[in-house]
């Protein structure tokens, strides 16, 4: 593997809360263009280590390279900077309520960026064209559908053309019927080449598309490996278990 | 019968100014209130420890002293002291109309920081986290993302405000200020006929409040951000 092939570079990252320890010793690296899936039970540390990973909670300890650069927390201005460059998707989307669809895609173009308004503008339109919502520019997020506000949350997060894109259970906060847009335009960005790490609980939909799958247990990542290798038929992974009594629960393997 | 309506009638030009004086008092003392409660909510929510003590002890302050003994520690204490300074001379401190707005705003601020903190704190804590991942600093995410939905959810609070404050600003009688209340007396006491000046003040104070607290309701549905159907 080559070194320059490297975006993200995660080691030893751990965080407690009080005396429990919610993150231990997350280390990994991931190529350009890939992604990563993180799965595992609830509680399990998933949604910590994405937030860890940009500093949206402060990990006690550990260390971060984005494109052979250390991140340095400390500094305020490099953070942003690094966080520019991180896109992060929340499970409950996140949407700034008093603005509507443009707006929420343009505000950091704006206030963060400072480009100019016409440009930011046109920026954030193409951005929504891209997740098929160019026509719902104009509506407030408590005029769109779960499925719409998670597309826009995901245009708000490109158009800061981010080196990686975090997506915390993007479609978990779903109705079963909404899953399915927000999941083809994940798709249409995994094959565009966005580098992402995605924690879910769609685990044959992602499997199509990982390059590897994290399963973490307790606050650490206790398999890794490529879809095929944790869950091939001969498998006797933890990964496997956890997914067959997903898609048992669910009563379909097949989102 | 005919007595009481003519010395209404004559006293109500000079009463309606009063109103006048009154009204620009109560706005005077709300922009203070919102200039000044704005930042002592937002120290109060996201200061650190200091910032948070500081503002406690002002709300405390503000809160726990009557308007009455405020308006005079202002007035005959710190402007009249302040006015006694040489360089300060030009600014004519030593006003009761300055006490008043100064008395009521400081004293608003207290309350109105704590129906912003209340607003702010109502806000899911994804606002904030959404807006810090994206790369915004703390101060933009809070006068971009924060502030722009907890001044709106505040409104409400605020009416309620305005018709406490305009209430309270009848004190200001007790410094000299010719509002609605000092008039009320003046007139009283060369007519002879407190009870109908009293309720023509009471009416006068309750036009103030109805006018207000519409104004603000509209204000309220004119920003209201659409989708929300309350």
């Amino acid at each position: 593997m080559n070194d320059s092939d490297i975006i993200l570079k995660v080691e030893g990252l751990s965080k407690a809360f009080g005396n429990k320890p919610v993150l231990q010793d997350a280390t990994f690296t991931q190529r350009r263009g890939t992604l990563k899936v993180l799965v595992g039970p609830s509680g399990g540390g998933k949604s910590t280590l994405l937030q860890c990973i940009n500093y949206l909670i402060p990990p006690d300890q550990g260390r971060v390279w984005l494109d052979g650069r250390q991140i340095n927390p400390k500094s305020r201005r490099e953070l942003s900077a690094y966080r520019q460059e991180v896109g992060m998707i929340f499970q409950d989307f996140n949407l700034f309520d008093h603005l509507n669809a443009l707006e929420n895609v343009r505000i950091a173009l704006l206030k963060v960026k400072g480009m100019a308004k016409a440009a930011a503008t046109e920026r954030a339109m193409a951005e929504l064209a891209r997740v098929g919502l160019a026509g719902k520019a104009d509506l407030y997020p408590a005029q769109l559908s779960g499925g719409q506000k998670q597309r826009v949350s995901i245009a708000r997060a490109l158009a800061m053309d981010p080196k990686v894109l975090l997506l915390d259970e993007p479609t978990s906060a779903l109705d079963p019927e909404l899953i399915g847009e927000v999941l083809t335009v994940i798709k249409d960005l995994a094959q565009a080449g966005i580098t992402m790490i995605m924690a879910t609980h769609q685990i044959s939909f992602s499997a199509s598309l990982a390059d590897e799958f994290l399963f973490m247990e307790k606050g650490r990542i206790v398999e890794h490996g490529s879809p095929a290798e944790l869950l091939g038929k001969d498998c006797c992974s933890r990964t496997q278990a956890f997914c067959a009594k997903l898609s048992e629960l669910a009563g379909d393997a097949g989102q | 019968m005919p007595d009481i309506l003519t010395a209404i009638w004559e006293a109500l030009p000079f009463m309606l100014s009063g109103a006048w004086v009154n009204a620009v008092l109560i706005v005077g003392a709300m922009l203070v209130g919102l200039m000044l409660g704005v930042p002592l909510a937002v120290g109060q929510v996201y200061g650190c420890k200091p910032v948070r003590r500081v503002v406690q002890i002002y709300v405390w302050a503000f809160r726990g002293v009557p308007i009455l003994v405020q308006l005079y520690l202002f007035y005959f204490g710190i402007l009249a002291w302040a006015s006694s300074i040489p360089w300060l001379g030009w600014a004519h401190l030593e006003s009761p109309f300055l006490a008043a707005v100064l008395v009521l705003g400081l004293t608003s601020a207290a309350y109105q920081s704590q129906i912003f903190r209340g607003a702010i704190l109502s806000l899911p804590a994804g606002q904030f986290k959404a807006a810090r991942a994206l790369g915004m600093s703390d101060a933009t995410a809070i006068t971009t993302i924060i502030l722009p939905q907890a001044l709106r959810l505040s409104i409400p609070g605020w009416s309620n405000e305005y018709s406490i404050l305009l209430k309270d600003s009848a004190l200001a009688f007790s410094v000299g200020v010719m509002e609605v209340m000092a008039r009320t007396r003046a007139v009283a006491s060369t007519t002879h006929q407190p009870l109908p000046l009293s309720i023509l003040a009471g009416i006068i104070f309750f036009a103030l409040t109805w006018v207000g607290v519409k104004a603000l309701l509209a204000l309220e549905k004119k920003v209201r951000i659409p989708g929300y159907s309350h």
